[in-house]
């Protein structure tokens, strides 16, 4: 097998006397859309704050693309290519659209300790802003308050910020959660097409969604990974099923 | 005032992404036109002392707007503030007390001196938030007052009296109080450019998202810390010109300038106007130093009085004591 671009290993989380991620090992390889299924209060989104330094582990050890990052904060991942979203939805609602995505590429451009020139006005920014909102189908709304959004453009736009990071792996915490049925066909088309330029961590509820996406299928349940591999075997697996008997249908 | 002024305007406009009414772009030139035509008003009604109080009220706004880029764009609550005010008074008193009374000197000297203890304080301060960030820049405020105090060779408690006003290459230009009050008008208006041009180019950018959301600014790349450390100097070395200015006002310096109550001041000062915008520790300080001017002449207890009003507007603003309340939880949120 290649070396993954995401290795974790032995991965721990304890919030007092709770184990919220317990010994997780995941691998991640390159250009794959990889789910993260499980029940709520699994523990996915606790991971997905430790995969993005957002979070301390209590032990354990995350490397990305050979490089082990397990002690870098959030901001020094994002600059090696490891950008998320978030399953509360986290924009700057005070700014415009297009303010908030030129934000994350004026991240990446250069030194931000300038201090005379209109950042507004930096059209190379705003160009490449203006691309992930387009990517994102929100490129109408570039001069809205984010505000003002309704929740399923908030969802575009979380990723449309995440895509603007110009990171190559994307952590997707819940991005259909609360969305209707059309914003949520938006999205999931969207993630079909970053296949091949994007490797995904895909966290979702809506199983539809996971299985037409996903290429390999982990399951978390109370902090560990009890089942990972090929969607449909995943499916079958009776662990799988256990746990999620009573939870939702596994279709 | 220049042509410049229009395409910063435009651009702050777009920045908002909601277009500002006519008003708001004519707002500057009006609040900076009505204090140019002060000295008109003082000689049409042969009153001196009106020069006087619209000078003080120039000199606080400086301060007041250099306290809005920390508070108003970074929602770092200072308490100590006032500190940098004494510490350009004092380099006007200790500088003179040598023979060195060259304004630009004094300006230079007070710029390094507070811009050092910015960067030290600050660097100290920034590790906590919110609560924590007023408690420490208090005690550092506090700090700096005790220090004058016990610095007896330069007044101690009692301050020390300025035998002039400072001079500019040579010359005896701020003698008098109509070109000292044009002087301070002029050092306020490149001020206002400056903070303009600031909250709105990359590094102010940076610095409001992390007003609105810090770890939103994380996840997209930003380390914060260096950039909200920026605007502490900045913010301090400003507020230190204004200390510069106050000396030569009053042509007097004493620790009293440096009280936390001072600072407890400057903060009215910038919430009263409106925490956030432009001209509104401008306009904050205006109206406290015309309220305690009146204010105290019906009655000792006039600070009682600007308490009310002061609830009245946070009660009554859009912003509110919600408003105040996010920006003294500080960026706890997650
Ligand atoms: N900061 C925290 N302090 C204490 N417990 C927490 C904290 N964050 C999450 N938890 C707990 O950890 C468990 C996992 O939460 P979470 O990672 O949000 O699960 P999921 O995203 O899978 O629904 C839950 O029981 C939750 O209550
Ligand atoms: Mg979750």
């Amino acid at each position: 097998m290649l070396e993954p671009l995401l290795a974790v290993k032995g991965l721990r989380k304890n919030f007092g006397a709770l184990k919220v991620t317990d010994n997780v090992d995941l691998n991640v390889q390159k250009g794959e859309i990889h789910a993260l299924i499980g029940p709520n209060g699994a523990g996915k989104t606790t991971l997905i704050h430790q995969l993005s330094g957002n979070l301390r582990s209590d032990a354990g050890s995350v490397v990305f693309a050979g490089q082990d990052i397990t002690r870098l904060g959030m901001a020094e991942r994002v600059h090696l290519g490891l950008a998320r979203s978030f399953q509360i939805t986290s924009i700057l609602d005070g700014f415009s659209v297009l303010e908030n995505v030129a934000m994350a590429v004026q991240a990446r451009s250069g030194s931000s300790f300038r201090f005379f020139r209109d950042a507004s006005r930096e059209d190379e920014i705003n160009i490449q802003a203006n691309k992930a909102l387009a990517r994102v189908q929100l490129a109408d709304r570039a001069y809205r308050r984010a505000g003002s959004l309704s929740h399923g453009e908030k969802r575009q736009l979380e990723i449309a910020i995440a895509l603007a990071t110009g990171a190559r792996l994307l952590l997707l915490d819940e991005p259909l959660a609360g969305t209707g049925h059309e914003e949520s066909a938006v999205l999931v088309e969207l993630m079909r097409s970053l296949r091949g330029s994007h490797t995904l961590v895909l966290i979702e509820h809506d199983m539809d969604a996971v299985f037409s996406l996903a290429d390999h299928v982990s399951v978390l349940v109370y902090g560990s990974v009890i089942a990972s591999g090929e969607p449909s075997t995943v499916r079958s697996h009776p662990d799988v099923r256990a746990a999620y008997l009573g939870e939702e249908e596994i279709a | 005032m220049s042509e410049a002024v229009t395409p910063a305007t435009t651009s702050i406009m777009e920045t908002t992404a909601e277009r500002q009414p006519l008003l708001s772009r004519l707002a500057p030139w009006l609040v900076f036109g009505l204090f140019a035509a002060v000295p008109l008003l003082a000689h049409a009604i042969n009153d001196s002392f009106i020069l006087v109080i619209a000078t003080r009220m120039l000199i606080f706004a400086l301060a007041a707007l250099s306290l809005n880029l920390i508070m108003g764009y970074g929602a770092l609550v200072s308490f100590g503030h006032a500190a940098y005010i004494g510490i350009g008074a004092y380099a006007v008193g200790i500088l003179s007390s040598y023979g060195i009374n060259d304004l630009l000197l004094q300006i230079a000297a007070a710029l390094v001196v507070a811009g050092l203890f910015a960067l030290v304080t600050g660097y100290l301060s920034l590790r906590t938030s919110g609560v924590y960030f007023i408690m420490i820049t208090l005690a550092f405020g506090q700090m700096a007052f005790f220090f004058m105090v016990s610095l007896s060779a330069f007044g101690g408690d009692d301050g020390m009296s300025l035998s002039g006003r400072s001079t500019l290459l040579g010359a005896d230009l701020l003698a008098d109080n109509l070109a000292l009050f044009y002087g301070v008008l002029i050092i306020l208006a490149a001020a206002f450019l400056l903070m303009r041009t600031l909250v709105a180019s990359r590094f102010g950018r940076v610095l409001r998202g992390t007003r609105d959301n810090p770890t939103r600014m994380r996840a997209i790349g930003f380390s914060p810390f260096a950039f909200q450390l920026t605007a502490y100097v900045i913010a301090g070395m400003i507020a230190a010109v204004a200390g510069v200015l106050l000396a030569n006002q009053v042509q007097f310096v004493s620790p009293a300038y440096m009280t936390w109550a001072r600072s407890g001041e400057l903060i009215v000062m910038v919430v009263l106007g409106g925490m956030g915008t432009l001209l509104g520790p401008i306009i904050g300080a205006t109206v406290f130093i015309l309220l305690e001017d009146v204010l105290a002449h019906f009655s000792e207890h006039w600070k009682l009085g600007l308490g009310l009003i002061l609830v009245l507007v946070v009660l009554g603003s859009r912003d509110g004591m919600s408003g105040l309340a996010r920006r003294l939880r500080g960026g706890s949120d997650a």
